[in-house]
């Protein structure tokens, strides 16, 4: 870790992902997988642990292998590693719960150009041992699944009243339609800002 | 018929970005500037058709014929990275007026997922050769067109009198919500 400039302890690395820096609310990293699948609470949960997945494997291999890539081609390197991740969730998913599978569609296969995953590799994996950088992916995996499982049940409860059994109203169908993925993403991270201004 | 409606469907009724929310993070990135999401819809369109056409030839000739469909996903974003950098190589030897155009914006076309999507969606969809280049185009023109849309929108919210929470991404964000909205307004254009 020496040519680490500031030396955090590993809670933090852990924790930072679930708030001060959400991949989704406060980064806006991984937004395609993040609008397009988050219509019921399973699916979006679905998503967010497969991409978990992908990101521990692979920020933990990309650290054990970081001093053998040479630098002009790291970023291939490692959307290999990515890509081969993906390969096996998607096989996963298809073998043991193939209705989700045909839920989430393409995006699991798009999981390897998620550039939450890029992003994590190149901006920490890449630079720290095998052991923080597993933390690190561990964190901002775990907070990009709650992010991603928030706006999947806003959404269905609001657009299919389907949640609860005692909800009883009207569902609006635009929030499952996609003006009301970006809609909802829009008012939440807003209530975010608004919240950290309160608190500061 | 047939090509015009692949053409139809891929650029107004499912558009990329705004009913499949493919390439989002270069629509909320680069669609501050008019002139900037032109050169960035123009680079992504040149790539799209490209990408469209090489992965049709990798997946019939190649992943197919030996029954490797499982290696799809790593071969396929591995062209695509290829693609991108000889695209680039290759403008800036032949022309120097497009390569300043839309230089910056090349290296950022590789992690597009629109990309990776527009070659799954056109194998999912077992296009032919013809089609997939057509699909490749049409994706391109659609995805050009939502990010000059916002692009001119974001351009005259400037002035507009924001809450401080909201500005940046989640105006942005809202927005997007309201042109998806209009946009399903095409839904009924063509069937299926």
């Amino acid at each position: 870790m020496a040519g680490n400039p500031v030396k955090r302890n590993l809670s933090y690395e852990f924790l930072k992902g679930l708030w001060d820096e959400s991949p989704i609310f406060r980064q806006l990293l991984g937004m395609c997988p993040t609008l397009a699948v988050t219509t019921t609470a399973i699916n979006a949960l679905s998503m967010g642990l497969a991409t978990s997945f992908v990101l521990v494997c692979s920020a933990t291999i990309v650290s054990f292998i970081r001093k053998l890539i040479p630098n002009q081609v790291r970023i291939a390197s490692y959307i290999v590693v990515i890509a081969t991740f993906v390969t096996i969730a998607d096989l996963f998913l298809k073998g043991n719960f193939p209705d989700i599978s045909k839920a989430l569609g393409p995006f699991v296969p798009l999981i390897v150009v998620n550039c939450l995953i890029l992003g994590r590799a190149e901006v920490f994996a890449s630079r720290h041992d095998p052991f923080p950088a597993f933390v690190d992916a561990l964190g901002m995996g775990f907070g990009f699944s709650i992010a991603l499982t928030v706006l999947g049940t806003v959404r269905e409860i609001l657009g299919s009243g389907t949640i609860f059994g005692f909800l009883n109203f009207e569902p609006w169908v635009i929030m499952i339609l996609p003006g009301g993925a970006f809609i909802t993403l829009g008012l939440l991270i807003g209530l975010m800002n608004m919240i950290k201004e309160r608190t500061k | 018929m047939d090509l015009l409606i692949i053409f139809i469907s891929a650029a107004v009724v499912n558009n990329f970005v705004l009913i499949y929310f493919l390439g989002i993070c270069p629509f909320l990135g680069v669609s501050n500037k008019t002139e900037k999401a032109f050169s960035m819809g123009l680079a992504t369109t040149f790539v799209m058709v490209l990408a469209a056409l090489v992965t049709w030839l990798i997946n019939n000739l190649i992943l197919i014929p030996f029954n490797l469909p499982f290696l799809q996903y790593v071969s396929f974003i591995i062209v695509i990275a290829s693609l991108v950098q000889f695209v680039e190589m290759f403008i800036r030897k032949t022309s120097s007026t497009l390569y300043r155009a839309l230089g910056i914006f090349l290296p950022l076309i590789t992690t597009n997922c629109a990309i990776l999507g527009l070659a799954l969606l056109a194998a999912l969809r077992e296009y032919n050769f013809i089609q997939s280049v057509v699909f490749g185009f049409a994706a391109g023109v659609g995805f050009t067109l939502a990010l000059l849309i916002m692009a001119g929108i974001r351009e005259e919210l400037e002035m507009a009198p924001i809450p401080e929470p909201f500005k940046g991404a989640p105006i942005t964000l809202i927005i997007a919500g309201l042109l998806a909205l209009a946009f399903m307004g095409f839904a009924g254009l063509i069937a299926g």
